[in-house]
């Protein structure tokens, strides 16, 4: 970093300095606020790394570094890797089907122009604050009746009433970022209006399509109250539900550091996908900076 | 609230009556939103409904005054509603009420506060953005059920947390501490968040006003309170709108982080779970309409004291969006969410 070679070079003058702390200043923020947002994940690491009986040691450094928390977090009777499965197949599923349905809305939403369009989109936001509880009820209560209870469609159905809202809004706003002259130059070279969208448009939008896809398929493998409430079997749980349910070998007590392992399996690909497209994620959360 | 009752029907119904240049547009419109229309009618608006339904009537066995076993399901009309404010049942959900507020001011307030701050911070610094912006997707992307655990393994009795403060606090045990502790990992997870949204907020403001505040004498602090909010606000009030509403919902942290029937931390969601996974559903789902209820009074106040601001800003476009008051109000919100950020909502990890 240029932090050593700068008060070499600006030590000149007394201002100099007093710019320098200026200059530095929000340097040490960010700092700050990189320790914040990292710390507790690094102490997650850290536990996960221990061996089981150095659980308790506060070391900042796992001192013999061990595996043994992941394999304990494998161990067949966890069903864990069954729980990653599911959750992949449940927020694929919801993350597929959403982008199927949603782009169909969002696009009509940004570039027809019709009554009620803004009332439309006023419902669709308002139906993602609605609580998840008061979903969850109603429908566990109907899919005992129908028989649902331990499936992936229990899990799939619910998780598209925040994760559908959330791809509307997302599309939309990138759709409605695109130049409308494309379609119509689509238009004036005799396509339809549908063939517009399907030529031109979507592979056009890909990266938006492929960001909300990312911001969906997080918020879903995140889903923990439906994926608890619709299910009470093992094989069909998702990690998430798994993990929180973990039991210590020796009653009552936590395995910490294989819930740790856990935390880091599941978290790291989410943390990967993070970095590698953090510029489209954070585009695709504020919406509005798409080039 | 009350105007998502029509869903399905509302963009079909109307544009007959129009007569406009372009008459085939309502239908494709209503013919390609269906779809997702349905969707929602069918894991939304059907939930609220049936929820309404179902909380007037008692589920299960009981005895009834020979002393016989009932089953099945018995109208009971508002006794659900009553029971939850009288008694025993009364006192455990006016802790859940309080519980939930308490964190929603809270975390919502230091949230914000915090968020505010990280994001001046990074619209100054010039080095390590990228490195910022990668770390404060972090704790965005760590699923809540985790984090939780993450915290708890924190909050340990011998946990890492009292060896760095030198404190012997039980943190998993009733009372203020296990408040704290979720108030603490909430901000953790959702701070950096609303960092981010206002940061893209600042990034909006030209850089010229803020030469002509600085050739006009303006302090820092006078800049910050003049200029950065009012620009910000928009964007700001729409992410604390959200923050507001999700936490109010919240669930999965108090739930893994603490446990279940701690009085200290249940909140509604608990509480409506809780006699779900009881099989009463119909106390369940009254729960459930009470926190629904909620929800969108301090929704609906939110927009109403705040809205004002918000259509003078954002209402100058479409007059001819909705035909009343209340519409107006909702699209404003709609509207300012759309120019700054879409994806709050869920962004903080569904419920």
């Amino acid at each position: 970093m240029a932090t050593a070679t700068a008060p070499a070079g600006g030590g000149k003058l007394k201002t100099a300095e007093t710019s320098a702390l200026r200059r530095y200043a929000p340097l040490i923020g960010v700092v700050v606020i990189v320790l914040y947002c990292l710390a507790p994940f690094y102490w997650m690491m850290v536990s996960a790394f221990r061996r089981p009986s150095d659980q308790f040691s506060n070391d900042i450094i796992p001192a013999p570094f061990s595996f043994q928390n992941f394999k304990d977090v494998f161990a067949g009777s966890n069903g864990f890797a069954r729980g990653l499965l599911n959750s992949l197949i449940v927020a694929g599923t919801v993350t597929i089907l959403t982008l199927i349905i949603g782009m169909v809305a969002a696009y009509t939403l940004a570039r027809l122009d019709f009554k009620f369009k803004n009332v439309v989109l006023a419902i669709i936001i308002t139906t993602s604050m609605f609580p998840g509880i008061s979903l969850v009820v109603p429908l566990l209560k109907l899919f005992v009746d129908i028989k649902w209870i331990n499936t992936y469609q229990a899990m799939i159905v619910p998780s598209l009433s925040f994760a559908l809202p959330l791809a509307v809004w997302n599309l939309t706003s990138f759709f409605r970022q695109m130049p409308q002259e494309l379609e119509q130059a689509a238009m004036v070279d005799g396509c339809t209006p549908a063939q517009a969208f399907r030529k031109v448009i979507i592979p056009l939008a890909a990266p938006g399509v492929f960001t909300t896809a990312i911001i969906t398929f997080i918020a879903a493998w995140n889903e923990f109250l439906i994926a608890l409430s619709m299910t009470n079997k093992k094989s069909i749980q998702t990690a998430n539900v798994i993990v929180s349910q973990f039991t210590g070998t020796t009653g009552r007590d936590q395995p910490f550091g294989s819930q740790m392992a856990a935390g880091v399996v599941v978290t790291i690909p989410l943390v990967i996908a993070v970095l590698l497209f953090q510029r489209r994620i954070v585009a695709g959360l504020t919406a509005g900076g798409v080039k | 609230m009350t105007a998502s009752a029509p869903v399905t029907e509302r963009p079909a119904s109307k544009p007959k009556k129009q007569q406009r240049f372009d008459e085939g547009t309502g239908r494709l419109a209503a013919v390609l939103l269906s779809p997702t229309l349905l969707v929602l009618g069918v894991v939304v608006l059907f939930p609220i409904i049936s929820a309404l339904r179902e909380s007037l009537f008692q589920s299960g066995q009981r005895l009834d005054e020979n002393g016989f076993i009932v089953k099945g399901s018995t109208f009971v009309g508002l006794d659900n509603y009553l029971d939850i404010f009288r008694g025993e049942t009364g006192d455990r959900f006016w802790n859940a009420f309080y519980n939930t507020t308490f964190f929603t001011v809270v975390c919502v307030v230091l949230e914000t506060v915090l968020g505010v701050a990280m994001a001046l911070i990074m619209a100054k610094a010039f080095k390590g953005r990228g490195i910022v912006r990668a770390s404060i997707l972090v704790p965005w992307a760590i699923p809540t059920v985790i984090s939780a655990l993450l915290w708890k393994w924190i909050f340990q009795a011998d946990g890492i947390a009292n060896t760095l403060i030198g404190t012997q606090v039980l943190w998993s045990t009733e009372g203020w501490q296990s408040k704290l502790s979720v108030v603490v990992a909430d901000t953790w997870k959702t701070a950096p968040f609303i960092g981010l949204l206002v940061l893209a907020g600042l990034q909006t403001i030209p850089a010229e006003v803020y030469e002509a505040a600085k050739v006009d004498g303006a302090n820092a602090w006078k800049t910050f309170t003049r200029i950065t909010l009012p620009l910000v606000k928009p964007a700001l009030l729409v992410a604390v709108l959200f923050r507001i509403l999700d936490t109010l919902r919240i669930f999965d942290l108090p739930f893994v982080l603490v446990g279940q029937h701690k009085n200290s931390v249940e909140t509604l969601s608990m509480l409506a779970y809780d006699e779900a996974s009881n099989v009463r559903f119909g106390p369940a789902a009254a729960y459930a309409t009470v926190l629904f209820i909620y929800v969108a009074v301090v929704a609906y106040l939110f927009v109403k004291i705040l809205g004002a601001d918000v259509i003078g800003e954002a209402r100058v476009k479409k007059p001819g969006g909705g035909n009343g008051k209340r519409w107006r109000k909702k699209n404003a919100v709609q509207d300012t969410t759309n120019a700054s950020v879409g994806a709050v909502a869920s962004g903080g990890g569904g419920f």
